[in-house]
């Protein structure tokens, strides 16, 4: 067996420690030890955007984040989103908009667009599909996603 | 793949000093950590050989940018996203700016660091080719001390660095253009974003009364490793812009590159785009 | 209600990340499954060493010897075993040989690549010129998975009299449906006088798994169970694939006795699961002085594989709509499935027609330009018509309008307008030159032939304590809105607000066989039946004295209350009838191929970059008319996403292979399309109530991937000038080689 850390973490506010492999992907830890199964794999290799997550207030793939690395992170995941059942206007506009078909990229997404939109609160389209263009979406062609975080965009204003 | 986790070794040195000491010891054991986006995607697959890891993360030594007279000096672990964010790198160096806005994805940005880009070796690499056509330095530390080396001459064929087992990339120092500058930059991805490259040039240039009078070109993915276009430079130097002998320099970039048939494009594909940008920043180079 | 953009009902799990998908799923003490794959296209099994370093007697081990039941996938035809046995011919290499399962997933794998297998080669056979030339025969006596003839008129004199002949020959890639959940299953088979097997899994055709783990354990109807989970996409991925990993998983369940996980990660997905079939067509067509299209002779060749899979039905889409929209009286088809030693390709979204409708509507601009006709002229002179007759000698009894279809398309990119402006510019110095294409086509609803009637679906609404209703349907939602649609179709006819009805889980304990969820049937014909019953439900409630008509939602939800205390369970279904005027005949290929088709004109609008060759779509336009759109946000997101995946096909999505092997099986490598590629898809539904389906809804899903790759390649060469477009994906190396062609002549 493999030497283990200790590793103190918070999710979505919450303070958690456990015993880990160093390099067990955060990814791993967040859906396994932690059961927020919100968070998805699609690929481990940090192509699809499935995984994110923000990490110490920066999107980041979570497969690609050996647990060491995150030793003493705060860590929102999609189930953080949402006060309660109250839906963010992210996750509002999602739902409304159709911007979640399968739903399987969904959770990577609304992380993606939730950091766009603090960096940038009012993005113009072509500044949508930048940032989001380390989510790959299958269903979608992206029409309903870009629509909705430009709905989400407006109603915070 | 998934989670095959072979047993590993990690330190977390909390100083720059404790890390080369380590390095020192057993030198060539220890694999230096930074961002991991190229470690780890390795490592997922099952793939990577190396167990015992160093993770640089926490160095703040090898962290932030700095700015004197003469130059910037990037410490190893600066991300893509710093470089985005930083007055002096958008006002002294465009490419660098570009480099970092067309690898991978944000996420990716928010991660992967210089250091691991230049220290990954790959051919593909995309801040290499514009650190090139900046004439940019490295600083080396290992516990004896530090040296620079040009980074013209850091790459020494496929995966062959000018780095000992027990040294780390510190600093990548560039120094700014002075004068009349003229910057290029184009990448030809598998597409448009979360792309490898097939082709990328970078180029700068310094015009003095009507003439080339400073050009270096920096190429990715024709080659084993990030090249220079010398042949091309050196017939360009000292040539009025108003007549660039722009055949001629596509005829000299033949003996520059050596591209092969890989999964992403074929060799034949590689050396003819080379060859289009390098007439297409020429043509602009023309305009400047 | 239907027209209504009634929000998804599986929509607020989705985006608050509580929606469970199968690897979401928790088994307490499941062991975690791989496969151990053939790594060579074709040979005998001679023996499997166990390497050293591995406690292999903590592994559950399964190979052919240990399948109680029968060691064949249910299918079209039941060729494909679970798992090789030894002495048995391995004939692709991706091929299953044995199974492993472990608590530990690190082992798991470490046991997996521990594995070695002692194989005889024998020569492969690795493409379709290979296989038609019988180098080996791998398949059966003639490398033939299925063969169909379709004939119409007597082409045979016209070559001869005929203004103008065009042949032509076109290609297309295989590819990937990349849905973004990797194929997923778990399994517990709980063993004992009464052997019980449920899986729980990412799949489209619950019923088809059910069908294969019956044959696969020799059991009954009631002891097999077959649960859908949520899903990530499928794409027709799922659709015939999960019969195999759902096999595989209860093996291992059923030989161990604990529960199983067999969770495919993205490089096995890629390597091993279903892809579109390719296909090289080859046409011969001919036209009179005034570009009337007067024979059409078609070549239609798919490979199919090391097994025939789903391989006869594709095939039989693909040879119906090689056609295209155009009338002609004298026909000859010609389509073979061959065989060939690489994984079994599969469903895709499409099925068949994208490939042949490539070719034809390429072809059609080649034929334009044969005969100094505009591309638009040349169609508009031979579409289709009401009481016209297609290939199959099927009579058009809708009033079609395909003219209006595409001048609508044109008018949206603006399409004189735009090519007159690019004319100009293209002749300009400078490295981008754009271009226009068009393509027109149509998607055949539902089942081609007889399948709508062999499978006989059943469908159901039941009432719940409560008072509200529940919709009964084996059909999935994969994303494409079958929750959402299904509860709007039912509540329309029952006439309550949409709150007030929903989809029950899709539990093969459950729920009945509504069929599978594929071929655009979902919509069009189970909610057809979903009607009925509906209505069946209602009239039940009223003719027992609960309701009374007219009544009010309250009145209705107390009246369900009522009744479901009173009776215990109150369920009302209905079942596929064929309509009246419809027939087919299998033999001759003969009759209505669909009960209705949908219609769509796609135009592209592109720029190509000479120093790079990649192409940007700079504008898309679909235009399509789909019969009564139930939810035209829903409807929308199908169309933009279909186009999305059409969009890749054409441009850059390509399986490249080694010996019958993927090579390219990682995201990095095999391109789909970031948002950063693509440009806003602009989608218009032009509406044509049909009879076939709730409220005149037709099919929707699968119409939007026919039509991009060839407007794509139209586009191009109306950038680029006359070019050999005839094969898809059309990549920026490719491209390049196809103008240097132009340029050594
Ligand atoms: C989805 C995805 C997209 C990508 N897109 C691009 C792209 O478009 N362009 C591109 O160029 N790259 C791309 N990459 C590759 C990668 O992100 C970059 O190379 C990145 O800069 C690596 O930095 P890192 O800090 O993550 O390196 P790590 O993975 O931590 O390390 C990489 C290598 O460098 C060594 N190393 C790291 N730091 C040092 C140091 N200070 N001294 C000595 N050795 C060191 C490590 O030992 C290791 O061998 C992509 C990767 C992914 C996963
Ligand atoms: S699973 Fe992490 S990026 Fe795909
Ligand atoms: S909604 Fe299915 S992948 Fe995006």
């Amino acid at each position: 067996m493999a030497d283990q850390i200790m590793l103190s973490l918070k999710v979505n506010g919450q303070s958690h420690s456990l015993q880990v492999h160093p390099f067990a992907r955060l990814l791993d830890v967040l859906r396994e030890d932690l059961r927020f199964t919100g968070t998805k794999e699609g690929c481990g290799e940090g192509e699809c955007g499935v995984c994110s997550i923000l990490l110490n207030g920066r999107l980041v793939n979570s497969c690609l984040v050996p647990a060491v690395q995150a030793q003493g992170g705060e860590i929102v995941t999609v189930e953080g989103l949402a006060d309660g059942q109250r839906l963010s206007s992210l996750q509002d506009a999602f739902l409304t908009q159709n911007g979640a078909q399968c739903g399987f990229c969904t959770p990577g997404m609304l992380l993606a667009a939730t950091d766009l939109l603090q960096r940038n609160p009012h993005p113009d389209e072509a500044a949508v599909r930048e940032g989001l263009a380390g989510n790959l979406c299958r269903c979608t062609g992206y029409v309903k996603i870009v629509d909705a975080v430009q709905t989400a965009a407006r109603e915070a204003r | 793949m998934r989670g095959y986790l072979p047993p590993v070794e990690v330190r977390v040195p909390a100083t720059l000093g404790e890390a080369l000491t380590l390095l020192a010891a057993e030198p060539g054991l220890w694999t230096p950590l930074a961002g991991g986006t190229d470690l780890m995607v390795v490592f997922n697959a099952g793939h990577l050989k190396a167990t015992r890891f160093l993770d640089l993360s926490r160095l703040t030594e090898l962290r932030g940018i700095a700015e004197d007279n003469n130059l910037l000096s990037f410490g190893s672990l600066s991300t893509y996203t710093d470089l985005r964010e930083c007055r002096a790198v958008h006002q002294h160096f465009p490419n660098l700016v570009k480099s970092a806005q067309v690898t991978g994805a944000l996420a990716i940005q928010n991660r992967g660091t210089l250091g691991g880009n230049i220290a990954n070796a790959s051919p593909a690499a995309d801040t290499p080719p514009s650190l090139l056509a900046y004439g940019a330095e490295l600083e080396l530390v290992s516990v004896l001390g530090s040296r620079r080396v040009a980074y013209a001459s850091f790459h020494q064929g496929y995966k062959q660095m000018d780095l000992a087992p027990d040294e780390l990339v510190a600093k990548v120092l560039v120094p700014k253009p002075t004068g009349r500058g003229f910057h290029y930059f184009r990448k030809v991805g598998t597409r448009q974003a979360q792309a490898i490259s097939k082709v990328c040039l970078a180029a700068y240039a310094r015009l003095e009364k009507g003439c080339v009078a400073e050009l270096r070109i920096g190429l990715g993915s024709v080659a084993p490793a990030p090249v220079r276009a010398r042949a091309v430079e050196q017939l360009l130097l000292g040539q009025p812009l108003a007549s660039l002998p722009i055949e001629a320099a596509r005829l000299a970039l033949g003996s520059d590159i050596s591209p092969i048939d890989d999964i992403r494009a074929t060799a034949h594909y590689r050396s003819v785009v080379t060859g289009n940008l390098l007439a297409q920043m020429l043509r602009e180079l023309t305009q400047a | 209600m239907i027209g209504a953009n009634s929000v998804r009902k599986e929509g607020r799990a989705k985006v608050l990340g509580t929606a469970i998908y199968t690897d979401d799923k928790f088994m307490p003490g499941a062991l975690h499954g791989v496969t151990v794959r053939s790594s060579v296209p074709r040979g005998i099994l001679r023996e499997i060493v166990f390497g050293e370093g591995i406690a292999w007697d903590e592994f559950t081990i399964v190979t052919a010897a240990d399948i109680p039941g029968t060691n064949r996938v249910a299918s079209v035809v039941d060729d494909q075993p679970f798992l090789v046995g030894l002495g048995e011919e391995i004939t692709h290499p991706e091929q299953p040989i044995l199974l492993l399962a472990h608590s530990d997933r690190a082992e798991a794998e470490r046991a997996r690549a521990a594995v070695r297998l002692v194989v005889d080669e024998l020569p492969a056979i690795l493409d379709i010129q290979a296989s038609l030339d019988l180098e080996q025969v791998i398949y059966s006596t003639d490398n033939l998975l299925k063969e169909i003839r379709i004939e119409k008129g007597d082409p045979a004199p016209i070559w001869a009299q005929a203004a103008h002949v065009v042949v032509g020959e076109y290609r297309t890639g295989a590819q990937e449906q990349m849905y973004l959940e990797p194929n997923a299953m778990l399994a517990l088979v709980e063993r004992g006088a009464e052997t019980r097997v449920s899986v729980w899994g990412s799949l489209q055709c619950p019923y088809y798994v059910h069908g294969a783990l019956k044959q696969l354990f020799g059991l009954p109807e009631g002891r097999v169970r077959v649960v859908a989970m949520e899903m990530g996409g499928a794409f027709g991925g799922k659709e015939d694939y999960p019969s195999v990993n759902a096999g595989h998983a209860a093996l291992l369940s059923w030989k161990s006795g604990l529960p199983v996980r067999l969770i495919y990660d993205r490089e096995e997905d890629l390597a091993c699961t279903t892809k579109r079939h390719p296909s090289r067509t080859r046409l011969r067509t001919a036209f009179d002085a005034e570009g009337h299209l007067l024979a059409l002779e078609a070549d239609f060749v798919l490979d199919g594989g090391a097994y025939a899979t789903l391989s006869p039905v594709v095939l039989s889409r693909g040879a119906v709509h090689v056609g295209g929209v155009y009338r002609c009286p004298n026909v000859r088809i010609h389509a073979r499935a061959v065989a060939t030693n690489t994984p079994p390709p599969g469903a895709f979204r499409g099925f068949g027609a994208p490939q042949s409708l490539f070719a034809i509507e390429r072809h059609m601009d080649l034929c334009a330009r044969r005969l100094g006709l505009d591309a638009v002229e040349l169609r508009r002179r031979n579409f289709l018509h009401m009481g016209d007759t297609m290939a199959t000698g099927q009579v058009i009894r809708e009033d079609l309008d395909l003219p209006g279809l595409m001048d609508r398309a044109l008018a949206e990119i603006h399409y004189a307008d735009r090519r007159a402006a690019h004319a100009i510019t293209n002749t300009e110095s400078g490295p981008i030159k754009r271009g226009l294409g068009l393509a027109v086509f149509m998607h055949g609803c539902g089942f081609t032939g007889n399948g709508e009637s062999h499978v006989a679906s059943v469908a159901g609404v039941e009432g719940l304590s409560d008072g509200t209703v529940s919709v009964l349907a084996a059909s999935t939602e994969m994303g494409q809105g079958k929750n959402t649609v299904f509860a709007q179709i039912v509540a329309e006819a029952l006439g309550l607000p949409y709150e007030l009805v929903d989809v029950a889980c899709v539990d093969t304990d459950h729920v009945p066989n509504s069929g599978p969820t594929v071929a655009s049937r979902s919509t069009m014909m189970v909610g057809r039946i979903l009607e009925d019953a509906a209505i069946g439900f209602k009239q039940s409630l009223v003719q027992q004295g609960f309701l009374q008509e007219p009544y009010t939602a309250e009145a209705f939800q107390a009246a369900v209350k009522k009744a479901v205390a009173h009776l215990g369970r109150l369920r009302c279904y209905g079942q596929y009838h064929r309509p009246p005027n419809i027939s087919w005949d299998d033999k001759t290929y003969r009759g209505d191929a669909y009960p209705t088709y949908s219609w769509g004109a796609y135009a592209a609008e592109v720029a190509v970059d000479l120093d790079t060759y990649e192409v940007r779509v700079e504008d898309f336009v679909a235009v399509q008319e789909v019969g009564r759109v139930v939810n035209p946000t829903l409807a929308a997101g199908q169309i933009e996403g279909g186009v999305a995946q059409g969009i890749g096909w054409g441009l850059w999505e390509e399986v490249t292979m080694k010996q019958g092997r993927m090579v390219n099986n990682q995201m990095t490598n095999y391109i789909i399309p970031t948002s950063a590629d693509l440009p806003r898809i602009r989608v218009v539904f032009l509406e044509n109530a049909h009879h076939a389906g709730p409220g005149g809804a037709k099919g929707i899903g699968e119409l939007p991937m026919d039509g991009p790759a060839p407007a794509l390649a139209n586009a191009l060469e109306n950038a680029l000038g006359p070019l050999r477009l005839d094969e898809v994906p059309m990549t920026p190396d490719r491209l390049l080689s196809r103008c240097e062609e132009v340029a050594h002549g």
